[in-house]
């Protein structure tokens, strides 16, 4: 670290290691004659965590020898926030408003997996109202659109397609409008709770949703007519980043990414949660193995989440009216929120009924907001199908208020270990396509 | 052998881990191809098996799933790496180690994953407070949140 150079753009300074340079942009020409003096023909990059093309904030150490890459390794924990740890802090139901910032674009997912775990550790899995589970698929399913939206749209933006992300983002702030109407966010929305969901449907929301629904199915078309059979899309795509099956049960690949190999697994066919054996949809597959396929899949994708939430919004319909929380008192929240003229809030009755009329609600509604419910002592590992793939939730219990132990399989983390099977020996540009078609969130490979 | 809400874990002898996960992968009427992780957990007052080390696996080709546990003494925790059975294994056994200080042996390059190269202790230990540092900001002190107000 002795001799610095004092160029602008890429300053350089010695190492035990070899001269590094750090290139900010500007004048690319002295960067290169001054890597023309060396003799080395291998040069290492570190890509990120910084950086417009990795999906957020992944660090990649490539090896390359001219663009062909011979070693690819990511860099993770840039944005560890110790999620599972601070669970351990808090209230089994406080808990939901902490998954659900680890996945970011799959916050529904995240929190259907927490309660689902932990209604099996509860042994109520067989109590949760009917409605309660409808609303969780549509919820779910319109989280899936969203999500497959941010991967198409970021995905076609990394590899320089820059209209279908104009056209993605539309369809994905529909979805947040619906999310916004039913749970009153858009994002993040700690609207799954154990036992049911924080609120039933507000009324008209499942004719807003069809009408929703008739829009996207129609604007879907135009990504379709941007990218599917597009030649630069297809050249850019077809062929890179190549995973077969053998090298996705190895490296526990699970999703779009699995699916691409010709396999039909699909957690909500093969293991069904939340009543979807009684949902008419297709599992997508195809056997491309590379990144058109994904693609291909995350398109169809779309369709059949569709089919789900016109089937759902029909059973919702039939069942208007019925209880979305389970009925046992010592475990259901036990407030409604409503609209008042001070914004959202508890509702005025049930404030009317613990301040004036009732000791002992008010003594309930005290204790179980404040100290929680006690779960039953021993462990579960409940999966469910994410936009990713398996997300796994494995909960202990020690029979106290609060998790003794949270833990996310989160499929954006497993899967990225998939980079270098799916790089190395490729071009450098292609790595950028591989890792978007991976679809890895950071804010759940890191939690 | 342990079952419990409708999930079996079996409970296996840490130095027969490799040997077992082979039979299951192996064995047709197991297939067991896929391993989803490991998580750790620690158990302070479970004296001599302080770690608990928790494999979920998943059988695609008969649609099964059961559960690996292993246990070890915080003195000495050492557990046997399962990466050239499941090479997905491979981040999820490094996070165990950031996180619990496990130590899987025969781990391609078991290193810190999530927190810097250069953190001291490990964060899921329930001996390791919520924060563990003070956060400094432009001169003055705010404690861990551990200290700050009481959530045990």
């Amino acid at each position: 670290m002795t001799t610095f150079n004092n160029d602008t753009y890429a300053p350089s300074q010695e190492t035990t290691e070899g001269r590094v340079y750090a290139v900010t942009g500007g004048d690319w020409d002295s960067l290169v004659t001054e890597i023309g003096q060396t003799k080395e023909e291998r040069v290492v990059v570190n890509m990120g965590p910084q950086h417009p093309s990795t999906h957020g904030v992944l660090r990649l150490v490539l090896e390359l020898e001219g663009e062909t890459i011979t070693e690819a390794r990511a860099g993770i924990g840039y944005l560890h926030t110790g999620i599972e740890k601070n669970c351990e802090y808090r209230t089994w139901t406080q808990g939901v408003t902490y998954v659900t910032r680890m996945d970011y674009l799959a916050p529904i997912f995240n929190e259907t997996a927490y309660c689902l775990s932990l209604e099996r550790l509860l042994g109520i899995t067989d109590q949760i109202p009917e409605r309660a589970s409808e609303i969780r698929v549509l919820m779910m399913e319109l989280n899936r659109i969203s999500s497959h939206m941010v991967a198409l749209g970021t995905g076609a933006l990394e590899l320089g397609a820059l209209s279908p992300m104009i056209f993605a983002f539309r369809e994905r702030e529909m979805v947040l409008d619906i999310f916004e109407l039913i749970s009153g966010l858009r994002m993040n929305m700690a609207y799954i709770r154990p036992g049911g969901v924080a609120q039933d449907l507000p009324k008209g929301a499942t004719a807003e949703i069809r009408e929703t629904v008739k829009k996207l199915r129609h604007n879907f078309k135009d990504n379709e007519k941007l990218l599917v059979g597009n030649t630069i899309w297809m050249k850019r795509t077809q062929n890179i980043g190549y995973l077969d099956l053998a090298g996705c049960t190895t490296l526990g690949v699970t999703g779009p990414v699995l699916r691409s190999t010709g396999l039909p697994w699909d957690l909500r066919k093969t293991q069904p949660y939340c009543g979807y054996e009684n949902y008419e949809f297709d599992v997508i597959t195809n056997d491309c193995c590379d990144v058109y396929g994904r693609f291909l899949i995350r398109m169809a994708e779309l369709e059949q989440s569709l089919r789900i939430i016109e089937q759902a919004c029909d059973k919702l319909d039939r069942s208007e009216g019925q209880p979305v929380m389970v009925e046992d008192k010592k475990i259901a929240w036990p407030s409604q929120l409503s609209i008042g003229s001070d914004g959202q809030g508890n509702s005025l009755e049930h404030i009317r009924e613990i301040m004036g009329e009732s000791m002992e609600a008010l003594i309930h509604h005290f204790k179980i907001v404040t100290e929680g419910f006690r779960v039953p002592a021993g462990q579960a590992y409940v999966p469910i199908e994410s936009p990713r793939g398996e997300v796994g939730v494995h909960l202990v219990s020690d029979g106290g208020t609060r998790p003794y132990r949270v833990h996310f399989r989160e499929p954006s983390f497993n899967n990225l270990q998939a980079t270098a099977a799916m790089s190395e020996g490729g071009m450098i540009a292609d790595i950028i396509g591989a890792i978007a078609s991976i679809d890895p969130v950071m804010g759940g490979v890191d939690r | 052998m342990v079952v419990d809400r409708g999930e079996l874990t079996l409970h296996i002898k840490t130095a027969r881990l490799v040997e077992v996960a082979r039979k299951l992968r192996d064995t047709p009427s197991l297939r067991f191809e896929m391993c989803m992780g490991v998580s750790g957990v620690h158990y302070p007052e479970d004296t001599g098996r302080e770690f608990h080390a928790v494999y979920p696996l998943l059988s695609i080709t008969h649609n099964r799933r059961i559960r690996l546990e292993v246990s070890v003494p915080e003195t000495n925790p050492h557990i046997p790496s399962l990466v050239e059975v499941w090479g997905g294994n491979n981040w999820h056994e490094r996070e165990t180690f950031d996180m619990f200080g496990i130590i899987f042996d025969g781990h391609p390059g078991l290193t810190r994953i999530l927190m810097p190269d250069d953190w001291p202790g490990h964060p899921q230990r329930k001996d390791y407070p919520l924060g563990g540092i003070p956060i400094e900001y432009k001169g003055a002190t705010v404690p861990a949140p551990s200290e700050r107000r009481s959530y045990r």
